[in-house]
């Protein structure tokens, strides 16, 4: 039985100009413990909103369903609890923040977490030779910490950026939504490499995107096919690359 | 304004104690400004005018040096002249040799109330000089309040600063109890000199803060200020920057932190009376629960002050959906080729960085602490002195984990 990730039924809305819009319709996932799963789907299937709603964004409202992690309810929970527990999602469009050192803010997050987790907080030296160790298995320069969170990176240096608070906060469950970056091949290359090197027995990862491209870089151990708010089709690597050759219209299809 | 009209218990009160002279004349004519007056249209004293205020007790050393170690803390160690209850305190001032005291002369500007009140009562103050090419370094000028209720301090200070020469002001005011304070200071900065003034109002939040500073600026001189506004229920600091010679510099810049029902005014006008000059002002506002803040700033360029540069922005970050900032600035140009700029903008935190923050593992009450200190952060880098951005930073601090506790 898996007692990691279960979303059983999950339905959720957003308020669309005062109408709620319904995004979720009823979904089904299982994730088990060490292994990485992809969501493939056309736009404005939902995938994004599923990412957001496991992360705890307060826009999206659920209506039903449930989503349990390590047994955790984990709806139930503030984002930042569930930063703690080991969810880490890893954002399509990293959020700038003008005016946050990005090494403080690395700093403060990565104490937040220990301190949740009851762990010993990293005096400024611990930090900054943790960092360091991450910087130079990242191929990052120093000079990217000194910066504010985001402010004026590139599309690739956002990533990596990214990868790095992951490496850094040691999440137990990842979920990269790459929706939309499909087409950025330095980008796809460097979140891949991320999840690669923390894939093993005590991680798991969600890969959120359009395009079978990533999956070249980041072989999934299941592919699932999302449409109008819901999983429709589950399969191993192979079903990514029958919707590379043949699209999603065999799959909608088959549920019509 | 009619002289008909009835005179308050709080005119009443000042009338009792000031001295004879046009100051007392225009006080009793004019008593405290009213909304009527544009210049106070976002800061009306009705409350002020109810109550009268008395001259304050005087106290002991030992009582003073307590206060100062509780209130003005930053001020123990170094140069300081301390002002308690309106009155200086001989035992707790150190003054550098590199300063001159001379005999107070501050100007009566009839136009100006707050001016007005405080020479019609003006009680004491201190005038000091730094001579020709002398950086006096800093020194604290600390004005405390204790046993304040319904007293009221009316303390005229003068700074000059000849030719070249260069000072740092640390004004701390701050007290206990339900005051007024209503202090003046004259700047008179010649060629070539550099006053940096850093203000700290951290009055009682029963009381209330008046004060005018009224500067004026020669040639590459330069008058750079930074004031950070967390106490008095109600307070106005209005400024008056006058520059007139060439190349002349005058930074106004301001960091206004409110909760409860603070109120606080800064009103600024700056005048371009000679070419090539350059006047800076960042005003950052911080309003939780029904703060008010208001900013009014005035650049006028005479016809005279080609190739002006002004440039004046007010942000105001809105904490609680009963704050409120009032904003208006004013451009008044009669020279044909200079650059001045204005902005305001006002917004509450972005809900996607906060939860971005929050996704990290980041708790609620620190992400907020988080994008508020981003969010003064361009005010405050405009002090570039470490020691003196530190004390800064660090009452923000103070103040903002108050609070949230």
């Amino acid at each position: 039985m898996n007692d990691f990730l279960k979303i059983s039924g999950l339905c959720a809305q957003i308020d669309d100009n005062g109408t709620p819009k319904e995004i979720l319709r009823g979904l089904d996932l299982e994730v088990p413990k060490g292994q990485i799963h992809a969501i493939m789907g056309p736009n404005g299937s939902g995938k994004s909103t599923l990412s957001y709603v496991l992360a705890g964004r307060e826009d999206y409202e659920v209506t039903g369903g449930s989503a349990e992690f390590l047994g955790e309810d984990l709806l139930a929970l503030e984002p930042e609890e569930r930063a703690a527990l080991g969810v880490f999602l890893a954002f399509q469009a990293p959020i700038e923040l003008p005016g946050v050192n990005n090494a403080n803010f690395l700093r403060t997050a990565v104490n937040a977490v220990r301190r949740a987790r009851k762990e010993d907080e990293l005096d400024a030296v611990g930090f900054l030779k943790a960092v360091r160790a991450e910087t130079k298995h990242l191929h990052m320069s120093d000079e990217m910490l000194k910066r504010n969170v985001n402010v004026g990176f590139s599309g690739g240096e956002k990533k990596r950026n990214e990868v790095l608070q992951m490496r850094m906060l040691r999440p137990k469950f990842a979920i990269l939504d790459e929706t939309d970056s499909g087409l950025d091949i330095d980008a796809l290359r460097i979140v891949a490499e991320g999840v690669n090197s923390l894939r093993g027995p005590d991680f798991s990862a969600l890969i959120i995107t359009h395009h079978q491209r990533l999956l070249d870089y980041i072989k999934p151990d299941r592919v699932h096919v999302m449409a109008k708010g819901k999983i429709i089709h589950s399969g191993g690597g192979e079903v990514a690359l029958a919707l590379e050759a043949q699209g999603y219209q065999q799959y909608l299809e088959a549920v019509a | 304004m009619s002289g008909a009209t009835a005179i308050s218990p709080a005119i009443e009160s000042f009338l009792s104690r000031a001295h004879q002279g046009e100051a007392r004349i225009l006080l009793e004519l004019q008593g405290l400004p009213q909304r009527r007056l544009e210049a106070w249209r976002y800061t009306p004293l009705r409350d002020l005018d109810k109550t009268g205020f008395a001259a304050p007790d005087a106290v002991s050393v030992d009582e003073a040096r307590a206060l100062l170690a509780r209130l003005a803390p930053e001020a123990l160690e170094g140069h300081r002249i301390v002002f308690v209850n309106g009155v200086a305190i001989a035992a707790l001032t150190s003054l550098p040799d590199t300063v001159e005291v001379t005999d107070l002369s501050v100007p009566l500007l009839a136009d100006r109330p707050l001016s007005v009140l405080n020479n019609a009562i003006q009680q004491q103050g201190i005038a000091l000089r730094v001579a020709a090419d002398v950086d006096a370094g800093q020194i604290a000028l600390v004005s405390l309040v204790t046993n304040g209720d319904q007293v009221s301090t009316h303390l005229a200070h003068q700074i000059t600063l000849d030719t070249g020469a260069k000072l740092t002001l640390l004004d701390i005011q701050s007290g206990e109890g339900a005051y007024l304070a209503n202090p003046s200071l004259t700047v008179s900065v010649a060629e070539k000199a550099h006053l940096t003034h850093l203000r700290v109002q951290q009055d009682s939040l029963e009381a209330t803060n008046l004060a005018l500073v009224n500067a004026r600026i020669a040639e590459h001189g330069t008058y750079d200020s930074f004031t950070l506004t967390l106490g008095a229920k109600l307070s106005r600091h209005e400024v008056l920057a006058h520059l007139g010679g060439k190349h002349a510099i005058v930074h106004v810049n301001a960091a206004q932190l409110l909760a409860g029902s603070q109120h606080a005014d800064l009103t600024s006008v700056i005048t371009h009376a000679a070419p090539d000059c350059n006047s800076r002002q960042t005003v950052k506002n911080v309003l939780m629960d029904a703060g008010h803040g208001v900013f009014q700033g005035k650049i006028y360029v005479d016809r005279i002050a080609q190739k002006t540069d002004g440039y004046q922005m007010n942000q105001a970050l809105l904490l609680s959906e009963k704050a409120q900032i009032d904003s208006k600035p004013e451009l008044e140009i009669y020279a044909d080729d200079v650059k001045c700029s204005h902005g305001a903008t006002v917004g509450a935190l972005d809900d996607e960085q906060l939860f971005y923050l929050r996704a990290r593992g980041i708790p609620h009450a620190e992400a907020r602490a988080i994008l508020v200190r981003a969010f003064l952060l361009d005010a405050l880098a405009l002090v570039t002195d470490e020691a003196a951005y530190a004390l800064l930073d660090r009452r923000v601090d103070a103040w903002w984990q108050k609070r949230e506790a």
